[in-house]
């Protein structure tokens, strides 16, 4: 298929840029992690896969490979130019467990993460949590919110076993102002947290 | 776009499709290293090359290439091993996180959030 410039899936960047970021969102199933790609970045959100041999398969995940060579894991993801050298790269993730098996492939270098959360299925999340946790990866948890109970945010971080100093925010992912907020929440929690480290030293 | 299964797809298209290779030092290339064409393809060039270099005009991400092409991120940095071994194309890594464990430098998040607050 020939492709018209129009057509094409994503716009060209600056030719000044030089510097990509990641920041990953993830979580359980039907979450709202493609709906915050798209309502905060520039294009459209893509979508694109990684393949692991069954060599690089870990234990737990062997049995669902067995009559395959490769495993695939499909992520999806937006784009937002910050300035003329950075550009920041939104990525949305499943929080499936045959996922973290790429998480350093794919995602090592990564600023931070958010967990997206909806209440009607908390433990959706532990896993993630737990994930990021292991992996010295910061990150903040923002409640989607698809109208369930109205759980209090302290009642939640009691159920997701979240430290103080993580923060946890509400958000609807479909608002780009929201989805915008949960960034940012998320870059000034790395922001302490780097200042601390290089005040530290 | 939804991007074809590998899982379906013919591993000897995988496979002639990189041209057999897979020692690759495919580590330096991160799915956001941007990629800029240094030159314009040339008669007989293999056509995921062409596409890579008609693509890369101006900066394109690794992971957009993938999608582009449909092809899986491993693959595709495989074929701009080949790229970058030839000089066609050159690769601006990102530079904000050094180190795995290591938190970016506080004045490169002040950059992102100014960034995401002027959205
Ligand atoms: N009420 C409400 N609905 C939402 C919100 N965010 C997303 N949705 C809807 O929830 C559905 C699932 O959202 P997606 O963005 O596809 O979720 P996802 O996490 O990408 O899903 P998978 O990739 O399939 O795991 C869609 O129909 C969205 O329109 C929200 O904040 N409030
Ligand atoms: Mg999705």
């Amino acid at each position: 298929m020939d492709l018209k410039t129009s057509d094409r899936v994503t716009a060209p960047l600056r030719s000044t840029a030089s510097n990509g970021l990641k920041i990953v969102i993830v979580g359980g199933f039907g979450v709202g992690k493609t709906t915050m790609v798209r309502s905060v970045s520039e294009i459209r959100p893509l979508s694109t896969e990684e393949v692991m041999t069954r060599a690089g398969v870990g234990i737990d995940d062997a049995a669902g490979v067995r009559d395959k060579t490769t495993t695939t894991v499909a992520f999806d993801f937006g784009r937002i130019s910050l300035n003329d050298q950075m550009v920041l790269y939104l990525f949305g993730a499943p929080g499936q467990q045959r996922f973290w098996f790429l998480w350093d492939r794919l995602f090592s270098g990564t600023l931070g993460a958010v967990v997206l959360v909806d209440t009607r299925r908390v433990e959706d999340s532990w896993y993630a949590i737990d994930r990021l946790e292991h992996h010295g990866m910061p990150f903040i948890v923002a409640r989607n919110d698809f109208g369930g109970p109205a759980y209090r945010l302290e009642d939640i971080r009691k159920a997701l076993d979240l430290s103080e100093d993580i923060p946890l925010i509400d958000c609807d992912a479909r608002e780009r102002d929201s989805s915008k907020k949960v960034l940012i929440t998320l870059v000034n929690h790395l922001y302490s947290l780097s200042t601390a480290q290089t005040g530290g030293r | 776009m939804t991007s074809r299964s590998v899982d379906r797809e013919d591993p000897d298209r995988l496979y002639i499709v990189t041209g057999g290779r897979s020692r690759v030092d495919e580590d330096s290339i991160d799915i956001v290293s941007l990629i800029v064409s240094e030159c314009d393809p040339t008669p007989g060039m293999q056509s995921e090359h062409v596409k890579i270099l008609r693509m890369c005009t101006n900066p394109m991400a690794v992971v957009e290439i993938a999608a582009e092409l449909g092809l899986p991120v491993s693959v595709v940095k495989i074929l701009l091993c080949d790229l970058l071994d030839t000089g066609r194309i050159t690769a601006r890594h990102p530079t904000a996180a050094p180190a795995k464990t290591k938190l970016p430098e506080p004045a490169i998040l002040k950059q992102v959030l100014l960034g995401l607050e002027n959205l």
